[in-house]
């Protein structure tokens, strides 16, 4: 029963908040239809199209684990945007610094920078929480706008491209660089980094469900003093936990350093770790469930990239929009119960 | 006094002046973060509240040439947000986080939005001349404000039941009090303090709206309402330090003080968020978030 519910509320609120911001083009005076038939085609109507989706939502796919397995043990990360601009500078750096690096062993140190980057900016706040007890919803908060500040002083005083007129790191060694799939998805920038969340997904699912840590973290989540009553150390399971969302964001770095500009750039990122909080509600905390989520909003973001051109009056902000209609329909507890209860009494 | 004395006195004139001026926006927004958090409501949703009312400000003032009438808007478009939320959080059982981050990015999306449609361009609205813009009034009401609602929190009965709204909600049923109607009152508050302060943004500090013009400074009030203390005085002090941080570091771009390279303003720009992490660990004083802060009540 309650797995029946658990599956189909994710999905009629996505309906929900995609019929929402339709209803918005509407009022701004354009053909809803005609807006949806733009999203669905540009989205999924060609080869490049599917690309670039997948490359949309490989992000979102690392910054929605990372805020799920956070979750899990009981602690809301609303610091992946954060974690992921550390762990493309971590990429960018190491990759500018030492860019002789061999092939086959560069993107495994591009890796490792990312999660070693990401990693960093979750164990701080995951620290505060066990050990200072401060909450890490604002530490986390506060903490983006820290890796902001910083990652523009790296960019511009120490790592700074003096080639170009754009904030921007100096390019990474070409050993760092991921093949793109072109005779298959064209000029989108689809790289291995997908495969890379794919593989952190599944990594993230046999963590959590399948051995003793994994339990541990669960049950730090539902219920600490039980936890702790059955001998678990909840204030390291907190830091861990913490560590490893953060190592999660980060390895967004992967797909955009090495996978799409070879370079750190100020300001790459449009929220993908706000949205990954949203992929994570919708995914229901489980990383099949992220996938999907995430999927969706990569479709929704190339989708609604085509509205700038396809459309009169709607742009591309149209995604923020529906994303959020989405989180607040999924969220809103009430509004499930009110249904559910409403539907008993008209059967009864 | 000779002339580099003349000098310093001008600078630190000019400096306060400009403190007192981008700290209006911090103040207002928030004033409205105490009034929702006071009441039991966590607000990371002051961001999103303060673009629209920024937007709302500079649409309204620009069509009718009348920056009173783009304030009203302001508030307006503040407290409309303001409801969405409440309608989540306090009748629909949202998490308070998840609602508020959803909240801010719905502003983000419809601010652009909205400008597509009237101006045909997402990045801003038209400019809007010095006759029609404040100079200092949303700065005098700001800290007008401040002592209004720190009177109102201890000497009315409507400010006792906001603080046992927070504190004691259930003490509050008690006595007769509708808890969710007092948290509505404070949700919409925080709505309209916070559209003010964007108005503040957009027809006071500058001329026009313009994309993402908020730039996270809702977050910086949620962070001086922190360091405050959750305290109407303290916290209006915290936001004159962060506002403080923000003109000295506009005055020292490119100023050299020490070896050959100029001051990294960044260090500067990320100063206000690291006292607040250190506050909040109780590295420096301590902090003490009402009690009953973010936790749904269920009965109205």
């Amino acid at each position: 029963m309650e797995s029946w519910r658990g599956r189909l509320q994710p999905l009629a609120a996505v309906l929900l908040g995609l019929s929402l911001g339709l209803a918005v083009t509407a009022v701004a005076g354009e053909n809803p239809w005609n807006v949806l038939k733009v999203l669905a085609q540009s989205s999924l109507g060609s080869w490049y199209d599917l690309g670039m989706t997948l490359f949309y939502a490989t992000p979102l796919i690392f910054t929605g684990l990372s805020v799920a397995v956070a979750f899990q043990a009981g602690l809301f990360n609303i610091g992946a945007e954060g974690q992921l601009v550390f762990g493309a500078l971590g990429v960018a750096a190491v990759g500018a610094l030492a860019p002789g690096v061999p092939s086959p062993l560069a993107p495994l140190v591009g890796i490792l920078a990312a999660v070693v980057g990401g990693g960093l900016w979750g164990f701080i706040p995951g620290w505060l929480r066990a050990r200072r007890g401060s909450h890490e919803v604002i530490n986390t908060i506060m903490l983006n706008f820290v890796a902001a500040g910083l990652s523009s002083w790296v960019t511009l005083y120490l790592l700074r491209n003096m080639d170009s007129q754009n904030p921007e790191t100096r390019p990474v060694g070409a050993g760092y660089l991921l093949g793109h799939f072109s005779s298959v998805f064209g000029d989108a920038p689809f790289s291995g980094a997908f495969f890379l969340a794919l593989l952190a997904a599944f990594g993230v699912w046999v963590l959590l469900w399948k051995t003793p840590l994994g339990f541990e973290i669960r049950a730090v989540g539902q219920n600490e003093s039980a936890a702790r009553a059955a001998g678990i150390d909840g204030a390291r399971i907190r830091i861990l936990a913490m560590t490893l969302a953060g190592a999660l964001a980060g390895l967004v770095g992967v797909g955009e350093v090495m996978g799409n500009s070879g370079k750190f750039r100020m300001g790459f990122s449009p929220d993908f770790g706000f949205v990954g909080i949203a992929v994570a509600l919708l995914g229901r905390n489980r990383p099949v469930g992220v996938i999907a989520a995430a999927l969706l909003f990569g479709a929704l973001q190339k989708g609604t990239a085509a509205l700038d051109f396809e459309t009169e009056h709607v742009t591309r902000d149209l995604s923020s929009i529906i994303q959020a209609l989405v989180i607040l329909s999924v969220s809103a507890e009430g509004l499930w119960s009110w249904m559910k209860r409403r539907k008993g009494g008209m059967g009864a | 006094m000779n002339a580099a004395e003349t000098g310093a006195w001008a600078l630190l004139i000019q400096l306060a002046a400009s403190t007192l001026r981008v700290s209006t926006p911090l103040v207002l927004a928030a004033l409205g973060g105490l009034a929702s958090e006071r009441s039991g409501v966590i607000n990371i949703a002051l961001e999103g509240m303060m673009l629209v009312g920024a937007l709302a400000a500079a649409i309204v003032t620009h069509s009718t040439a009348s920056p009173w009438l783009g304030v009203g808007a302001g508030m307006a478009a503040g407290a409309l947000l303001a409801l969405l939320y409440g309608l989540c959080v306090i009748r629909l059982r949202s998490d308070q986080i998840v609602a508020g981050t959803a909240i801010n990015l719905l502003a983000a999306g419809i601010a652009p939005f909205v400008c597509k449609v009237l101006y045909g361009a997402t990045g801003q609205t038209p400019s809007i001349g010095i006759e029609n813009r404040f100079q200092s009034g949303p700065t005098w009401m700001a800290f007008a404000l401040v002592l209004a609602v720190a009177a109102w929190l201890r000497w009315t009965p409507s400010g006792l039941w906001v603080r046992f709204a927070g504190e004691h909600p259930e003490a509050l049923s008690t006595a007769g009090i509708r808890v969710n109607r007092v948290r509505w009152a404070g949700v919409v508050l925080s709505g309209v303090l916070s559209g003010l302060g964007g108005a503040a943004l957009s027809i006071q500090l500058s001329s026009a709206f313009s994309r993402n013009m908020t730039a996270g400074r809702g977050f910086m009030a949620l962070a001086a309402l922190i360091f405050g203390k959750w305290r109407p005085v303290p916290t209006a002090l915290a936001c004159l330090l962060f506002g403080f941080a923000d003109a000295i570091q506009i005055r020292l771009q490119g100023v050299v003080l020490w070896g050959s390279e100029p001051v990294p303003v960044q260090f500067i720009q990320i100063l206000p968020y690291v006292v607040t992490v250190l506050v909040l660990a109780g590295l420096v004083g301590q902090a003490r978030a009402p009690r009953a802060l973010g936790q749904f009540f269920d009965r109205g």
